[in-house]
């Protein structure tokens, strides 16, 4: 029993984290249609900033979290800028294949500053921070993420429901060619999520980096993680990525702790081919109406 | 004759490099004035409409020839977001909210014109003219009936301050009383506000009430143009587009000598 | 003698059978041929093994590339698993090879097959899903796939591997890069040939309108599951064919290769080589193999002289990054591909010195 509690707790909080990190891919999808395939070089980028802040710049570790956000948030906002705008309106495997493209760039490009082997970084979350109710212990790096990712669903949802530029944001995933007529910027739309997206990517990233140590490969894995999640969730709902993440994630932890570690990373992509099989559009997406 | 805001000149619209829909347009628009523009399905007048602002890029169409000037400067094929920041703003036909936002999301995407701004005084101001919002300003706009949605996108426009108004069609599929209310509130808009408003209709009758001065449209061409009170009473117009015979009397199917004389007149 | 023509100066078509030519002019006929004679009888006997070595992975590559170019660039399906049916393929060969004893020229054909079983069962969602959808259900292929070949021992030998016995032909054995040459470029002829014709026929026809407008050709008649099946089949031929002579050519079969990087180096042979267009495909393969084999060289040569030391740096993030960059430069520059690129060329030659 305390063996299944402490899974599920582990999946609870991996599967925020999925959520998190699938909200900002849902949120590039839903304003501007493009399916990033570089979203966990996106995670990874954040979370090898950060590593090289707080080893090489030895920098205190909330001064570095803070400063990984900011460039990651610009980062996002130059990928748009230079990449994507240029391709607006072209057809889809375009898309797709550009941002395939980026993945490999960005992957090379860790691999070639940081390598491919296993970094940690260094130990600073208090033990203090671990919670103990009953019998399970749940490791600091546990609350921590609870912590860290209910503050940002708190924050997104009210970025989304109260700001101005929320509702603009959300105006364009609705009706882009309304937006466009009310004088919405929609090119900044785009770009704003982009950012968004890869500051939210970059949390993940550090979060996942600290759980499970910092590898190009295992982060890189996760971006196409993603993909079960937001179709779990239907690719065009933020709240149905959440809980997309946190099935997927109990699912993983599930299957790793009672049946076999091996079958964990692909147990959500037979869950997500039985899914698509049923419900096309995902479990919580909407029915596009297509006519010719 | 008063100051001119808005005067086309001359302008030509191509879509896809090949379909020629404007084949030389002008006209020009008075402030403070209702200008409405006529015309059957197909005519151009959303076409009109999209040229000045400049929506016509997302649909592959583009100005080719002749200028829109806007309080004396160039304005054809600038961004729609330079054109709305100007102060031009297009409510698009068949209505187009946002579904999934609240009726007051909606009205407040209509500041991002001038964003950061105050918007609360903005936000009582639509309400005083569209009470019916005020009981549903928290539930979702797809689930709102298509006179209110009317109504909304109207506030909505009205948001953004704008200086020209255009409206494509405001009584498209809307029971006649509500029609009626809707122009009588277009008419109060203009009124209080002092907001040009160039108004695209089918339902000619109910135009030419509250206009000042029209336009009818065939074929990419202006046609005719006069006070409203000339169109109204032109033979011509009261029989094609008001449904009445020359006499006055409601149109008779037997009168087959009308298409003869529609083909000379276009 | 029917006259020679070389070149019209017009559109002189009068019918649709004319349209669906291959060839306008017997120019490119002759040309063609003359291509095929210099590729079987000069090449081989001329050039050095490490360069056969080299045309034979283009060549696979190249049968492989065409297959997904019928998914992606005919029909519109975007597959993200064609790296794991490629897999399939070489397993299959493998395994009919070792168990069932059966010679090359049958395994090779029959992996082909199974591998399209196997694709139209990835490819059963299309019945019901689109676009980026679909697009998912083959990254679950792909992932399933890959699991299947790594932890299925009974068959696969999990990581250990398969070793192949040397293709024969009676007593005549198959082996080193000339004999495989000759074998692999006789096989990627045959499946070109095969490919452009089926493309002009009815079948064709049928995947460009699905790729079009898939409800619009609902509504012609066409019943587009069927062919969406069908295009699914033909491209794991495709793979699977390709997939199986690369288990003879490198003699031992593991499943580490056949990852979704593979996958997405296939896609990018489609793109950079033009979609739609089957000559793109090759010229797509040859690209994305070049290109690797230089990296590989100035990766090799940058360690000779000493820039860098070996330690830390090896050939896979340079490779990895020239990659990605290439793909992204293409797409942004030239989206229609190296096939665009190829025909502006020789337009301009044609019509040198007039441009017009």
């Amino acid at each position: 029993m305390d063996f299944f509690l402490q899974l599920l707790v582990n999946g609870v909080c991996v599967g925020l984290l999925y959520g998190i990190s699938a909200m900002g891919f849902v949120m590039i999808f839903k304003s501007s249609s493009v399916l990033n395939f570089a979203h966990g070089e996106l995670l990874a980028l954040g979370a090898f900033f950060f590593l090289a802040l707080i080893t090489w710049a030895k920098l205190p570790v909330l001064i570095a979290f803070i400063l990984t956000l900011v460039g990651c948030f610009i980062l996002g906002f130059l990928i748009e800028r230079f990449f994507l705008r240029p391709l607006i309106g072209e057809k889809l495997i375009f898309v797709i294949m550009l941002t395939v493209g980026l993945a490999a760039m960005f992957k090379g490009l860790i691999l070639l500053i940081w390598g491919g082997n296993l970094h940690t970084y260094p130990d600073f979350l208090p033990e203090a921070m671990a919670l103990k109710l009953g019998s399970i212990y749940i490791a600091p790096v546990y609350s921590a993420t609870l912590v860290i990712s209910v503050l940002f669903l708190v924050l997104f949802g009210l970025f989304f429901k109260k700001s101005s530029q929320g509702i603009y944001m959300r105006s364009v995933a609705d009706n882009q060619k309304a937006a466009l007529s009310l004088g919405v910027h929609v090119r900044r739309v785009f770009a704003l999520s982009w950012a968004i997206a890869a500051l939210v990517a970059s949390m993940s990233g550090i979060v996942l980096g600290i759980i499970n140590g910092v590898n190009v490969h295992d982060l890189s894995s996760i971006g196409l993680k993603v993909f079960p999640v937001v179709i779990l969730g239907g690719l065009d709902s933020i709240g149905g990525a959440i809980i997309g993440g946190i099935i997927i994630g109990l699912l993983e932890t599930f299957t790793g702790g009672y049946i076999s570690p091996s079958l964990r990373d692909v147990v959500p992509y037979i869950v997500l081919v039985f899914i698509l099989l049923v419900k096309p559009y995902g479990l919580f997406g909407l029915v596009e109406i297509e006519r010719v | 004759m008063g100051e001119i805001l808005l005067q086309i000149n001359n302008i030509s619209v191509v879509y896809s490099d090949v379909i020629r829909v404007l084949k030389g347009v002008s006209l020009s628009v008075e402030k403070g004035h209702i200008v409405s523009l006529l015309g059957s399905n197909g005519a151009g007048k959303t076409t009109t409409l999209k040229a000045v602002s400049s929506l016509l890029k997302p649909e592959n169409g583009e100005v080719t020839d002749g200028e829109i000037i806007f309080q004396g400067k160039n304005i054809q094929n600038q961004a729609p977001e330079h054109i709305t920041r100007q102060g031009i703003i297009q409510v698009l036909e068949g209505r187009q909210p946002f579904k999934y936002l609240t009726i007051e999301e909606n009205l407040r995407v209509g500041t991002a014109t001038r964003a950061g701004k105050p918007y609360k005084q903005d936000l009582e101001m639509v309400y005083n003219y569209f009470p019916a919002l005020v009981a549903r300003r928290k539930s979702l706009a797809g689930y709102c009936s298509g006179g209110e949605l009317q109504m909304l996108v109207i506030g909505r426009a009205l948001m953004a301050h704008p200086q020209l108004l255009m409206l494509d069609e405001p009584s498209l599929g809307l029971a006649p009383l509500v029609v009626k209310e809707i122009f009588q509130i277009i008419k109060k808009i203009n009124e209080d506000q002092g907001a040009t408003i160039i108004l695209v209709e089918q339902n000619a009758n109910m135009a030419l009430q509250v206009a000042h001065y029209g336009y009818v449209m065939e074929n990419g061409k202006i046609m005719m143009e006069g006070t409203a009170k000339e169109l109204s009473d032109n033979p011509d117009v009261k029989e094609f587009y008001l449904g009445m015979a020359a006499s006055g009397i409601a149109k008779s199917y037997k009168d087959v000598k009308s298409y003869k004389r529609r083909k000379r007149w276009l | 003698m029917r006259k020679f023509s070389f070149h019209p100066c017009g559109n002189y078509r009068e019918d649709y059978a004319q349209e669906l030519t291959i060839f306008d002019t017997d120019y490119g006929r002759v040309c063609v041929g003359l291509f095929l004679v210099l590729l079987f009888f000069v090449i081989p006997l001329t050039v050095s093994p490490y360069m056969l070595y080299i045309l034979n992975t283009i060549g696979i590559a190249a049968i492989a590339a065409i297959g997904l170019n019928i998914l992606i660039g005919y029909t519109g399906l975007i597959s993200l698993g064609h790296g794991a049916f490629f897999g399939v393929g070489a397993y299959a060969a493998a395994i009919l090879a070792t168990r069932v004893g059966l010679d090359f020229y049958l395994a090779i054909p029959a992996a082909g097959v199974i591998t399209a079983l196997v694709g139209m069962i990835i490819g059963i969602p299309s019945g019901r899903l689109k676009g980026l959808y679909l697009t998912i259900a083959t990254l679950a292929g792909q992932f399933i796939i890959e699991y299947v070949l790594i932890h299925w021992d009974s068959m696969t030998q999990g990581t250990m591997g398969i070793t192949i016995p040397p293709a024969k032909i009676m007593q005549w054995e198959i082996a080193g890069d000339k004999s495989f040459f000759f074998l692999i470029f006789f096989c990627l002829v045959l499946m070109t040939w095969f490919a452009v014709n089926v493309m002009r026929s009815k079948y064709g026809r049928a995947f460009i309108a699905i790729r079009d407008n898939d409800r619009a050709a609902e509504g012609m008649g066409i019943p587009i599951f069927k062919y969406k099946l069908l295009s699914f089949a033909m491209s794991s031929f495709y793979a699977g064919f390709a997939g199986a002579l690369w288990a003879y050519y490198m003699v031992s079969v593991t499943a580490e290769p056949f990852n979704l990087s593979l996958s997405v180096e296939f896609i990018a042979m489609v793109i950079i080589g033009g979609m739609g267009n089957i000559p793109g495909a090759i010229f797509g393969a040859t690209f994305i193999t070049l290109l690797n084999e230089l990296l590989r060289y100035i990766t090799g040569f940058l360690m000779n002289i000493g820039v860098v030391t070996s330690s830390g740096l090896n050939m896979a993030p340079l490779r990895e990054f020239v990659f990605g960059l290439s793909i992204v430069l293409f797409i942004l520059l030239e989206p229609r591909g190296i096939a665009e690129l190829w025909r502006i060329i020789r337009s301009n030659f044609r019509l040198w010195p007039f441009s017009y």
